[in-house]
């Protein structure tokens, strides 16, 4: 039988009343989340201990990657796309809380309506000729990431009944080794969603969770223009000792 | 500093990550290899919204990459694809929907694998694994392994330059499931 949220929401409970206190990513083995199910490895990891390993290096964008307009997703069209407009920046940092220079920041995400323009969503929302919800840039000096776009709506999904995602920006970021790579996604302060979403809520540490949320920032609104968002992103994992130079 | 967590890619990454000749590391070079095979999850199926991405020495050895893996043509913004000289070592390739990837790429030199970061809707961290390009004796990682499990990572030569590799997300009562490493 098709679960209610209630019933999700009971089932997140019961995963929080087990949840490794301080487990910063959440456990791929999470059943709220129902596409979990047949998806995680029952393994445990392998710990790879070898300073050689190829993975503690990493992959190099440059400016021949990335076009200087890419990070304005609301002049992709000719005309301008609907909805809110806004401006997401932040800084990109490794544990240690070093820039993470002139790497690549890649977005994705619905449109003010809640849909993505990709041809497996059927959300009977409308599609906005003028949005495709798309961009890229790399990171600045102080490791900055800037983009311009539209607040994307919620959206429904088919994990549960009346299964609704908060709004959010999915984002990708490498670091200076393949071990930094992160995909993950931005989410709005004060969304009444949050507590309902089982991606979200598999982020069992609340101080975890939090990190997920940007800060609206009145300061970044432009007057007559956009409202303005700030978030900064943290990568795990060992970074490259090796290859400092240069980046 | 708290790290940030990390959250599935989802179902709709496609407009957004995979680019043209993303799986093609070497375009026109006649001493590309060619690797390919499934993504499986715990009941059998092929996963049809699997990303993987890979990232390999040069076949000098180097680690240092290259720029360029998402070359665009400034004046009209279209995708240059690869320069065709420079080995940038970074691939990404999406299964199709029936599961399947292929890249192609050069043997990298020093070392006899290729790294691999497995993402998928359903999937709220990626996975790392590897290709082995051939058994390793005395590779510190599959010398750890029981042969059962080592045998997950090292890729089956189907005929001259052609190797198949999949990749199983969940032990699904038949298969073994791929070795999945962490990084200390
Ligand atoms: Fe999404």
């Amino acid at each position: 039988m098709e679960s209610t949220q209630t019933d999700i929401d009971a089932e997140i409970a019961a995963a929080d009343a087990v949840a490794l206190p301080g487990r910063i990513h959440p456990d791929r083995d999470y059943p709220p989340y129902r596409s979990t199910v047949l998806r995680h490895p029952k393994q445990s990891l392998v710990v790879v201990r070898d300073p050689e390993a190829v993975e503690l290096s990493g992959p190099v964008f440059g400016v021949t990657d990335v076009l200087g307009h890419d990070a304005d997703l609301t002049r992709q069209h000719r005309g301008e796309p609907l909805g809110e407009r806004i401006t997401v920046t932040g800084r990109v940092l490794d544990r240690d809380g070093h820039p993470i220079r002139g790497q690549l920041v890649e977005v994705w995400q619905a449109n003010a309506a809640g849909r993505y323009a990709h041809g497996g969503d059927r959300h009977p929302a409308p599609l906005d000729p003028n949005f495709t919800g798309a961009g890229r840039c790399l990171t600045d000096d102080e490791g900055r990431y800037t983009f311009t776009t539209m607040r994307p709506g919620a959206y429904p999904w088919r994990n549960h009944r009346n299964a609704w995602r908060p709004a959010h920006i999915h984002f990708s970021l490498f670091g200076t080794a393949f071990t930094q790579r992160l995909v993950t996604q931005m989410y709005f302060p004060g969304d009444p969603l949050h507590a309902r979403d089982p991606i979200l809520r598999a982020v069992a540490d609340e101080k975890a969770r939090r990190r997920l949320i940007a800060d609206y920032d009145h300061d970044l609104s432009v007057p007559e223009w956009s409202l303005g968002y700030r978030w900064d992103i943290v990568l795990d994992g060992p970074a490259a000792t090796w290859i400092e130079e240069g980046r | 500093m708290t790290v940030t967590p990390s959250q599935t890619v989802g179902p709709f990454y496609g407009y957004a990550l995979p680019f043209p000749g993303g799986a093609d590391l070497a375009p026109g070079h006649p001493g590309a290899i060619t690797v390919h095979g499934y993504v499986y999850d715990g009941a059998g199926a092929p996963v049809p919204d699997a990303l993987l991405e890979f990232w390999q020495a040069g076949p000098d050895g180097s680690r240092a990459g290259a720029t360029g893996s998402m070359r665009r043509d400034p004046v009209t913004g279209a995708v240059a694809g690869r320069d065709g000289v420079a080995f940038t070592g970074f691939g990404r390739v999406a299964t199709d929907p029936d599961g399947h990837y292929t890249l192609r790429t050069l043997p990298p030199g020093g070392t006899p694998y290729l790294g691999v970061c497995v993402f998928a809707r359903g999937l709220l961290h990626h996975l790392y694994t590897r290709v082995y390009l051939e058994s390793s004796p005395g590779d510190p990682v599959l010398s750890g392994l029981t042969a059962e499990r080592a045998a997950t990572l090292i890729a089956t030569p189907e005929r001259p330059g052609v190797l198949r590799f999949d990749v199983r997300l969940q032990y699904d009562g038949t298969h073994e499931e791929t070795v999945f490493l962490a990084f200390e």
